[in-house]
């Protein structure tokens, strides 16, 4: 459609509206008349198993009348009449829910496709109601956008506040807190993350890989020689480090998507080698029966205590439960997360950090001023993957059972949609990331095959609303007005006058 | 020439080839501790490439380029690009400005500050915990930040990103950012490219405070005239990769082979004013070089 005056009534030609309608419609058909309406069945018909095919066509019909509606009410969103399109978009997610349909796909793409399309006329609706200008508009969102860092100021704590006390709460039973530990790891990971791809802008695919060795050297170090939690998550850690050192030394030439594809492979590196060197890892079958956290090694979280040692119930004096080591697994990777939040906020003040900045935004430019770009490079891996390899450890210890299948690509891909959807280099927006990408699908896990489609459908979708994540916005780590610097309008001002005066 | 002045960099016969491609050819020059040197020379004469060689972002493929910095001397087609700016105190600009445009203006300048702030914080660990030592020079770097700032009168928008400040106040930040790093030698690639008649007259001023106050060599790329003429000491040509011409600005001005060189490009933006007005007079047949190169 090609109008000379968007917003007026000239799209709504009935002919035109007729002709794209039924084009819509027909490209529904024929996507889904082979792919939805045929199905192939295995009939058993007595003599042996014969492969019969079935037919849906009710299901074909109304995908294809939804997408011919749904196509109507995008003309009239175009032609400037948001009203009938919020109406029509929330008719038809009520109707589908209502009217018993032909299996259960339907209802959900309709609820999905009319609630978008509601939203898109509301969208409509707010930007046809304000008088105000495209430069106006940016100015009022950038006040938005600073409004809400200045709340975030106040967020952080609050929310830290809560996952402090939310084990306590009456909500909190024992999955409840599953989930959390779950979601907080993978904050942990994508603060971790974070810092190679949000501060130092390097893609790396193979984060994973970090986690990986995290794990396995806590579980080989613990059973190999038996040393305790406390005094393996350090070592994790650094092993994790060299493994970072490992991969960045034939990376550092590397740039964009020459980098991401060379640590993609480095994380299929590790899991390959996990899987095939089975004296040590114990390949495929993994490592089992992993120790257990001591309670700061003055206790044990069992029903009895090993000769020579209290356990956690007994030293308290309270009843035994298995919901201590629960709760107080979440509360350790709690402090981890927020140690790695704390170091991370720390170390962008400091001159590395800022380096990292520095060498996202422009690594010639960076040269250019003496600064040794492997070596900023070098720290920003070894430092996300130390993270990474702390998570190593908490993940290994939590399970008990390790095996390389916890860490396939898909786990890198998640991570690091975490830190995409936050937006670079948010703190904030890792953690809201990780309560949509973690939280959401372990809470809808009744949708079963469907919350693949949901998650994936999500990222389509801020991808196409919020490009540069969640949270984009960056607060400068040093300011020499303090909060309360002079506006541009102001500094214009004031340069106009003094212009005038000379 | 600038025979009787310190040296601060000497070009030795510098030839920079790309395959088949000769881009610098032979170059030697000399550029003098606190004077203004300009490079100038027709599109594609090889200026840039020199620059880069220079700041090692290309190693000569023959030639020397010997720094001499507080009476040590460094060869810079030895060095590494980093170490260059850091050791041998060669800080440079860019043709196409490369900020960190989505940090402050004020951060830019304490990146540039890198390497003396990363010691104070003993490679981050005193600076995690905020000990003293690193919080004093976090503070003594953010004064010369303030310093430069108020020098290219930015200081009111030193927290805005750098990527919002109009073109010419990002030209002069990146000149600062350069300063911040305490250079022996300023390179300027075009700094008055995009500018106005006044924004390229505090250019001037500019870089010459930076000649006699700070005590810095500058080296400049520069097409236009009024900047070159009025404030060089010393200017060098090049054309097709070769020096045709070295001198102060009149000598440089009065060399036929200049002028040749010049006259060759019909209609050039490139062909300056100065020149021109002496071209009038002295336009030989015959001694338009070919065209369409460049």
């Amino acid at each position: 459609m090609r109008s000379e005056t968007p917003g007026a009534f000239s799209d709504l030609d009935p002919r035109t509206i007729l002709k794209e309608v039924g084009f819509a419609g027909l490209v529904a058909l024929g996507l889904t008349f082979a792919m939805v309406g045929l199905r192939t069945v295995d009939s058993n018909t007595g003599d042996g198993a014969v492969l019969g095919i079935d037919t849906r066509f009710a299901d074909v019909a109304w995908t294809v009348a939804l997408v011919m509606v749904g196509r109507f009410l995008l003309i009239l969103d175009r032609a400037g009449l948001p009203i009938p399109v919020i109406l029509g978009g929330i008719a038809m997610a009520v109707v589908t829910q209502v009217i018993p349909m032909p299996g259960t796909v339907l209802p959900v793409f309709g609820l999905i496709g009319g609630g978008v399309l509601a939203l898109k006329g509301v969208l409509t609706l707010v930007r046809h109601r304000s008088k105000l200008t495209a430069q106006e508009r940016d100015e009022a969102m950038d006040r938005a956008g600073q409004r809400f860092q200045k709340l975030s100021r106040y967020l952080g704590p609050a929310l830290a506040a809560f996952a402090i006390v939310m084990p306590f709460l009456p909500f909190a039973d024992r999955q409840v807190i599953d989930i959390a530990t779950l979601i907080l790891t993978y904050v942990m990971l994508g603060w971790g993350l974070n810092i190679v791809v949000g501060l130092a802008g390097l893609l790396d695919l193979g984060y994973v890989a970090f986690y990986a060795i995290g794990a396995y050297s806590y579980a080989l170090l613990a059973q190999t020689f038996g040393f305790s939690f406390w005094l393996c998550l350090p070592l994790a850690g650094i092993l994790s480090a060299f493994g970072g050192l490992m991969l960045g030394f034939p990376v550092l030439r590397l740039r964009g998507d020459y980098l991401a594809i060379v640590t993609l492979g480095f994380g299929e590196m590790v899991r390959i080698i996990l899987l095939n060197w089975y004296k040590v890892t114990g390949g495929p079958d993994g490592i089992s029966g992993i120790p257990r956290p001591s309670f700061f090694g003055f206790a044990d979280f069992a029903r009895h205590a090993p000769p020579g040692s209290t356990t956690f119930h007994e030293l308290f004096g309270l009843e035994y439960d298995t919901l201590y080591r629960v709760i107080f697994l979440y509360y350790l990777i709690l402090a981890l997360a927020l140690l790695v939040n704390f170091v991370t906020m720390r170390v962008r003040r400091l001159p590395i950090g800022r380096a990292w900045e520095a060498l996202r935004e422009d690594d010639i430019a960076c040269q250019s001023l003496g600064i040794n770009r492997t070596n900023v490079k070098l720290a920003a891996f070894t430092t996300g993957a130390m993270f990474a390899g702390f998570a190593g450890s908490f993940f290994a210890t939590r399970q008990g059972f390790i095996s390389p299948e916890s860490f396939t690509f898909i786990e890198s891909a998640i991570i690091l949609a975490i830190v995409v959807l936050g937006g670079m280099g948010s703190q904030l927006g890792v953690v809201f990331a990780s309560i949509i990408l973690i939280g959401m699908p372990e809470w809808f896990r009744d949708l079963e095959q469907y919350r693949m489609l949901a998650f994936g459908g999500g990222m389509v979708l801020i991808m196409i609303w919020r490009p540069r994540g969640l949270l984009a916005h960056r607060d400068p780590t040093v300011l020499l007005h303090g909060r309360g610097g002079p506006a541009e309008s102001e500094i214009r001002a004031e340069q106009q006058a003094a212009e005038a005066a000379s | 020439m600038a025979s009787d002045k310190t040296p601060l960099l000497e070009v030795e016969h510098l030839t920079m080839r790309f395959g088949g491609l000769v881009a610098v050819d032979d170059v030697s020059f000399v550029a003098a501790d606190r004077e203004i040197t300009a490079i100038i020379g027709p599109n594609g004469a090889g200026k840039t490439t020199v620059f880069n060689c220079l700041t090692g972002f290309y190693k000569p493929t023959v030639g020397m380029l010997r720094m001499t910095r507080n009476g040590s001397e460094f060869l810079l087609e030895r060095m590494e690009g980093h170490a260059i700016a850091r050791v041998a105190g060669v800080a440079r600009t860019f043709q196409n400005i490369r900020l960190f445009a989505n940090m402050s203006v004020l951060e830019n300048l304490l990146v540039a500050q890198h390497n003396k702030l990363q010691l104070a914080s003993a490679f981050s660990l005193a600076g995690v915990f905020g000990f003293k030592g690193y919080r004093k020079a976090e503070r003594e770097a953010i004064d010369q930040a303030r310093y430069w700032l108020d020098r290219i009168n930015l200081l009111a928008r030193a927290d805005f990103s750098a990527g919002n400040l109009p073109y010419g106040d990002q030209r002069r930040l990146e000149i600062a950012r350069a300063m911040c790093t305490g250079p022996a030698m300023l390179c300027l690639d075009e700094p008055a490219a995009g500018l106005n008649p006044r924004e390229s007259g505090d250019l001037n001023e500019l870089l010459t405070f930076i000649r006699d106050e700070h005590k810095t060599g500058v080296l400049l790329i520069e097409h236009d005239m009024s900047v070159v003429m009025k404030i060089s000491d010393h200017v060098v040509v090049l054309d097709y990769g070769r020096k045709i011409s070295d001198g102060s600005p009149a000598e440089v001005r009065a060399d036929p082979a200049v002028i040749r060189a010049y006259l060759g490009e019909e209609e050039d933006e490139d062909l300056p004013d100065e020149i021109a007005a002496d071209l009038a007079g002295k336009q030989e047949a015959g001694t338009a070089r070919p065209e369409g190169q460049g």
